[in-house]
């Protein structure tokens, strides 16, 4: 049945049932509806459900006298009772100039189950030229019925056109493009918010930066530490398996030192951060354009990159290094229990062999890895934010996709920086 | 009378934590009248309504729907009765992530076996009480203001409520609509039969619609007054009812 498959599309108009040739017959709800009514046009009364039914089922009838039509209704109309049948759209003859009266007397109760129905036969009375006798209607129906209107405007609604296959490729492409071209003017943006703040032509409260630095770096100890200690411990761990077997064991503490400095701690850093942090802040701003806070934001010139973005981006390239280095510290600690506690080493040697397994050079790369990432994090999840539509679903959705996103993102800049350190031979 | 008294409060307390908000509320609304909770701004109204509604649990005081005790029975009970009560919320309070058509339509879907088709029709209907079919399938970030108050509205109305409670319903809508919806209340009061509480701060609107109400003061936070809008225009001396019920007097007759 098409009307079912237009409620399951919400977007569909909403009116076909009404505007269709469809007749109204075919979502009559109960079965003792008789819908063939081309017996019942001839003799010259329309019946509504058959009258062998019980009393309180609703029920209708015209009835042609002199000079007009009588609409005898009778029975209980309730809505939540479902019965309540439709008006067929042909149930009134064409007689322009016609007049149509009610008899509602039998009417046992009723709620706005009736009112659908009589808004039914005003829309077919309506089209057929019959004026209604409202004044024969009770007070309380009248009044309601009066509400609605004869012949409603087209509803306003979305159309979804289809696009072909290669265009809606072709359309997501320029739109990442974009994109990216988007981001990379909010950075333009956000930095030169701060050389203006630095030059105190514009501002970005330092208060705000200081409750951001405290979410995104001191709160953010605890989870930052437990995962790289874990990550150290399991390096440690597996190395340990398979060192052992050349009795070279002590090379473990090599192994999770390089490892957690050049690139462990700096991304496993990274993808917490976008998971709390970069969430957090595209939830927030998503909800803030859902409210106009934005919007009113704008209205006053108070930049959004510089009052929001620029405290959000600073305060994770601020807390990112640090956390860079204390995730190193923590995830040498791991390794370091678990070295000890499994080999022959002795926390001395594990110390020493440490410290000479790296170079400053792979702290620096470890470093500016973490506050690039710190940026990407920030600004992405930002612009997430700001993209977002306006209803709560919405901001879920931007609460998601900033994750996803900066978890993808750090992943791949992480691959590109190997690359490049690869080809300066750090 | 007293079996037609639908809602009831006696002696009740309104606190957030610590904080009281009002206090020694005692009132009755009777079957089919339109009840006004008026005062200041900030004095308690929508909190007095929030408690009404069973969103906010008094600290002290009984709440009594029709014969029942409203915070003595079960959760599940609770909710039953709830279903006799349709809420239009200040702001609205529309589900953003669906369409107003979804927004009317989710109650219906939930709380009665109700075919597709029928809930169709029914929210069809509702939209078209509140003269908002156009928007049916729009978002409601998509429509203004005055739109939402009145989706919000048909959405009150889904489930049939026999009980209706209006949050500054006009607040924000143009004179003509805002005449139209004091319009509309009378007639859903007398199509339907419902009782409504409203609070409101149009005084133009408590005057023509409102037959009973009762009156908050925020300093004293105690009820100051009883009665009619009309009423304690025109005969209370208290000086604060008076000045809200007056300054608004004078522009209207000014104005007509
Ligand atoms: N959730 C809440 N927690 C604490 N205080 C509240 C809360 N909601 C409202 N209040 C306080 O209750 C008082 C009355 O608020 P409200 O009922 O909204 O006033 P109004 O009469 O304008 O509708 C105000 O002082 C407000 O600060
Ligand atoms: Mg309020």
């Amino acid at each position: 049945m098409p009307y079912l498959a237009v409620v399951a599309r919400h977007q569909a108009p909403f009116f076909s049932n009404v505007t269709s040739s469809q007749p109204f017959h075919s979502f009559i709800e109960s079965g003792n509806v008789r819908t063939g009514n081309a017996e019942s046009m001839t003799d010259k009364t329309n019946t509504g459900p058959s009258s062998n039914a019980s009393d309180s089922t609703p029920q209708w009838r015209l009835e042609d006298e002199q000079n007009a039509t009588l609409m005898v209704l009778s029975g209980i109309w309730q809505a939540k009772t479902g019965a309540i049948p439709v008006f067929p759209k042909d149930g009134l003859p064409k007689t322009p100039g016609g007049h149509l009266s009610f008899q509602t007397s039998g009417v046992q109760a009723w709620d706005t189950g009736l009112i659908a129905f009589l808004w039914d036969l005003k829309r077919v009375a309506h089209d057929a030229g019959i004026s209604l006798d409202m004044q024969t209607l009770p007070g309380p129906m009248r009044q309601l019925l009066e509400l609605l209107p004869e012949a409603p405007d087209d509803p306003v609604h979305h159309k979804a056109p289809r696009t072909p296959f290669l265009e809606a490729v072709g359309r997501h492409s320029i739109a990442s493009m974009t994109e990216v071209g988007v981001v990379s003017e909010l950075a333009a943006l956000t930095a030169k918010g701060a050389v203006q703040t630095i030059l105190r032509r514009s501002r970005m409260r330092l208060s705000d930066l200081l409750a951001n630095t405290c979410d995104a770096g001191p709160n953010a100890l605890l989870i930052v530490g437990i995962v790289n200690f874990l990550i150290g411990a399991i390096l440690a761990f597996v190395g340990a398996v398979e060192l052992q077997k050349f009795a070279a064991g002590v090379y473990v503490a090599s192994l999770v030192g390089i490892a957690m400095v050049r690139e462990m701690a700096a991304v496993m850093t990274a993808i917490i951060m976008a998971g709390r942090t970069g969430g957090a802040y595209a939830a927030r701003i998503s909800t803030m354009q859902g409210n106009e806070e934005i919007d009113a934001l704008n209205v006053f010139g108070i930049q959004p990159s510089t009052y929001l973005i620029l405290p959000a981006v600073l305060s994770l390239i601020i807390t990112m290094p640090f956390l860079y280095l204390y995730g190193c510290l923590i995830g040498m600690l791991g390794g370091f229990v678990v070295s000890i506690s499994m080999l022959d080493i002795t926390a001395a040697g594990y110390f020493h062999q440490t410290v000479t397994s790296f170079g400053i050079g792979q702290f620096i790369f470890g470093f500016v890895k973490s506050i690039v990432f710190g940026a990407f994090i920030g600004l992405t999840s930002c612009r997430i934010g700001l993209k977002a539509g306006r209803s709560a679903a919405d901001v879920g959705i931007a609460a998601t996709r900033a994750v996803v996103v900066g978890i993808v993102g750090v992943i791949a800049i992480d691959a590109i920086f190997a690359v490049i350190a690869d080809v300066l031979g750090i | 009378m007293p079996d037609q008294t639908v809602l009831s409060l006696r002696d009740v307390t309104l606190s957030f934590g610590p904080k009281i908000i009002q206090k020694n509320i005692s009132l009755d609304v009777r079957k089919g009248s339109i009840f006004a909770v008026m005062g200041g701004s900030g004095c308690g109204k929508s909190t007095l309504l929030k408690s009404m509604i069973g969103l906010l649990r008094p600290s002290v005081g009984e709440y009594h729907v029709g014969n029942e005790n409203y915070w003595a029975g079960t959760d599940a009970h609770r909710t039953d009765l709830n279903h006799r009560f349709g809420v239009l919320f200040q702001s609205g309070a529309l589900w953003s992530s669906m369409t107003i058509g979804e927004n009317i339509a989710l109650p219906l879907q939930m709380f009665t076996d109700l075919k597709p088709p029928v809930i169709r029709r029914l929210v069809e209907l509702k939209l078209g009480f509140v003269g908002m079919l156009q928007a049916i399938d729009l978002y409601p970030s998509e429509i203004s203001g005055g739109m939402r108050k009145r989706a919000g509205l048909a959405r009150a109305l889904a489930l049939d409520p026999d009980i209706l409670f209006f949050d500054e319903p006009s607040a924000g809508l143009d004179p003509i609509t805002s005449a139209r919806l004091d319009d509309l209340i009378l007639n859903l009061r007398d199509g339907l039969g419902a009782t409504i509480v409203i609070v409101s701060h149009e005084l133009s609107s408590l005057f023509h619609i409102a037959d009973d109400g009762i009156f908050l003061d925020a300093k004293t936070k105690i009820p100051i007054a009883h009665g009619s809008p009309r009423d304690l225009r025109d005969t209370c001396t208290d000086p604060q009812v008076h000045a809200f019920m007056h300054r608004e007097r004078d522009d209207e007759e000014g104005n007509t």
